[in-house]
């Protein structure tokens, strides 16, 4: 009988100077979610099911890139996408396009487990959601206040936050000028530092590893955009040996076959978990600015990223919990 | 060290009783791709230029599953799909395009034009119109074949992977053969190759499996699943995309060589034989030192290749050394 792990990410690139009280929110959502998960994993379910309901709650809190709170698209709309894999046979499922569907990630689940395929977009996807029934809202069911000040901001710039920081020179707040001068919209601070990526990954008691990720993608992003999320191999994988979900410059991590890689190099050379998520942080991610979450079926879980900070929360079995942010 | 080339138009259950009638127009392609490819590369061209030409012409081609001659949806429409990527990591990837008469030529532009990697559906449409690229009315992609592969899935009631003998107007019913699902398959053309100073590029483009669902995605535009390129290797799979996206086809072949040292050969090998189940993969790959291999598990895969040293194969079935 193996032993459980489990973690879960809300993004990997953090605006320094993110105001404490937000820091807050991320850390107490991110308990909130790795609590769920851990009692899932404690009463049993498979990890599979696991990393769906865990990235379910971080879609349904407005705080992360995710279902509400997505960034929005440069038509001011969003397009959501998510991707699903289970170790054992690497069965797989994703989306994109979405803009109607509540939680991406079941939307992905049945793709892998009710369709003929593993990867349903746009209107396809939605038509596929309608025909599963599941719960279906108004695309401004998704858009938050915030992102709306995001999008401004971002067109102001004329930048696609692709890199998650407004280009210093063109930014006339001059964030780089100093700690204390964050941007202000109506008042109110606002990070510019775009959000990323949700993700879960787990291992359950039978040592079976799950992986799930999903997101609005970046803010002012061409509509039919897609990004590393909902990419098999990129964004998410799982397999035998390990389950692993992405966050960061979707290009970086799509180029760096990111997921795939620190899989392929536990199996190719023989490498275990932690050494394999340094080394492909290390060496496959160029100027990339990325982070992974990882279990392996022997109930090891670890985090690794080279960018500036990263939401992330961990737990295993023994009673090893901790949320982080920074370094 | 020198140039290589290969390329494929689909494997699957390409049955070995296929008449003349239509083995000879695809053989004819193949040659004629070939020697396009070969020409480029003899004129310098660089691989990527190379890739993206011959899989337009192949594209053009109406026999094969792209561009014109792309299988059909559930629908009756066509939604092409087409990714490229040179060695230095750079790709391109395009989805759901339904007017866009070269399809690799946009994932191109995706590439070269904007800070993004993948566009789809209308975006990609959209972003195509802002190019500038050739469009036409999407009736022009399909062929009278096309249109009865999909009335036979229908019938048979399954997702297929495109080559089925379209039946006999005789009354004699040519079964796919083979494997348990019955499904016969091919889908899919592509291209790899690489310079004598170890340029790599892979294009691959298609227009899916019959009968698809509106809005399905397969191995083709995703990177690492259908289409890959690094420093070592640059490969293009054919198959069946769930299969080929379980089972990373294209990045595991560069991952062998790189992590356990293996030739391209004997990666590309064993990426066939053991990362997917029979009868529902090949793929053609070339290396950064020339070399070139294009191992199939299935019946047959329409496929040609040439080397700098003169070696030239075009084929359909496996040879007699394989």
């Amino acid at each position: 009988m193996g032993r459980w792990a489990i973690a879960v990410h809300g993004g990997a690139g953090v605006d320094p100077n993110l105001p404490q009280q937000r820091q807050e929110e991320a850390k107490q959502l991110l308990t909130r979610c790795l609590n769920l998960g851990i009692s899932a994993l404690r009463s049993n379910l498979p990890a599979i099911d696991v990393v769906e309901l865990v990235v379910r709650e971080l879609e349904s809190d407005p705080l992360f890139n995710s279902g509400r709170g997505s960034a929005l698209t440069e038509k001011g709309t969003v397009e959501m996408e998510a991707s699903i894999m289970d170790g054992p046979k690497r069965r797989c499922g994703a989306v994109s396009g979405l803009t109607t569907v509540k939680n991406p990630i079941s939307l992905a689940r049945l793709v892998m487990e009710k369709s003929p395929h593993s990867y349903l977009a746009f209107s396809g996807a939605e038509e596929f959601a309608r025909q599963q029934g599941v719960e279906l809202v108004q695309n401004d069911y998704f858009i938050t206040e915030e992102n709306v000040g995001m999008l401004k901001l971002a067109k102001e710039t004329n930048s696609i936050l692709f890199d998650y920081r407004v280009p210093l020179e063109t930014c006339s707040a001059g964030a780089a000028a100093g700690m204390d001068s964050t941007l202000k919209m109506n008042g109110l601070p606002i990070s510019v530092y775009a959000p990323e990526t949700v993700g879960c990954v787990a291992v359950d008691s039978e040592g079976r590893c799950a992986a799930a990720t999903s997101t609005g993608g970046l803010m002012n992003k061409m509509t039919g955009r897609i990004g590393d999320s909902p990419l098999i191999g990129a964004g998410t994988y799982a397999c035998e040996l390990c389950g692993i979900s992405c966050t960061g410059e979707g290009e970086a991590i799509i180029r760096g076959t990111l997921a795939r890689d620190v899989a392929a190099v536990m199996e190719y050379k023989g490498l275990g978990l932690q050494e394999a998520v340094d080394f492909v942080i290390k060496e496959r991610l160029d100027e990339g600015k990325a982070g992974l979450i990882a279990v392996s079926r022997n109930g090891e879980v670890t985090c690794r990223f080279n960018s500036n900070g990263m939401f992330r929360g961990c737990a295993t079995e023994d009673g090893f919990m901790e949320v982080g942010i920074w370094d | 060290m020198g140039w290589a080339i290969a390329l494929h138009g689909g494997a699957g259950d390409i049955s070995l009783s296929m008449p003349p009638e239509r083995r000879l127009p695809r053989e004819a392609a193949l040659r004629h791709c070939l020697r396009i490819g070969v020409d480029a590369l003899q004129t310098q061209k660089h691989p990527l230029d190379v890739v993206e030409l011959v899989v337009r012409e192949l594209e053009n081609h109406p026999n094969f599953n792209a561009g014109k001659g792309s299988v059909l949806t559930t629908v009756g429409t066509v939604e092409m799909e087409a990714c490229i990527m040179d060695g230095k990591k750079n790709c391109g990837a395009v989805s759901g395009l339904t007017t866009v008469v070269n399809p690799v030529s946009l994932a191109r532009l995706v590439m070269e034009k904007t800070p993004h990697i993948y566009l789809a559906f209308e975006g990609a449409e959209y972003f195509a119109r802002e190019q500038g690229v050739e469009t036409v009315n999407s009736s022009h992609f399909v062929t009278p074949e096309n249109v009865e592969r999909l009335k036979q899935a229908k019938e048979a009631n399954r997702v297929q992977i495109d080559y089925t003998q379209p039946i006999q107007k005789d009354g004699k019913t040519e079964n796919p053969i083979a494997d348990g699902d019955g499904d016969s398959q091919i889908g899919t053309v592509g291209c790899v190759a690489v310079d004598g100073n170890g340029n790599l590029a892979a294009a691959t483009s298609t227009g899916g499996l019959v009968n698809k669902m509106v809005g399905r995605i397969g191995d083709t535009p995703i990177i690492g699943a259908g289409t890959y390129a690094n420093s070592l290797c640059a490969v293009s799979a054919t198959g069946k995309g769930e299969s080929i996206i379980r089972g990373t086809v294209a990045r595991d072949v560069a991952a062998l060589m790189e992590f356990k040292g293996l030739s391209l050969r004997e990666a590309a090998a064993y990426v066939v034989e053991e990362c997917v189940p029979k009868g529902k993969v090949g793929l053609v790959a070339v290396s950064a030192s020339g070399e070139v291999t294009m191992p199939f598990n299935t019946t047959g895969m329409f496929r040609a290749c040439a080397t700098e040293d003169g070696y030239s194969e075009i084929a359909i079935w496996p040879s007699v050394q394989e």
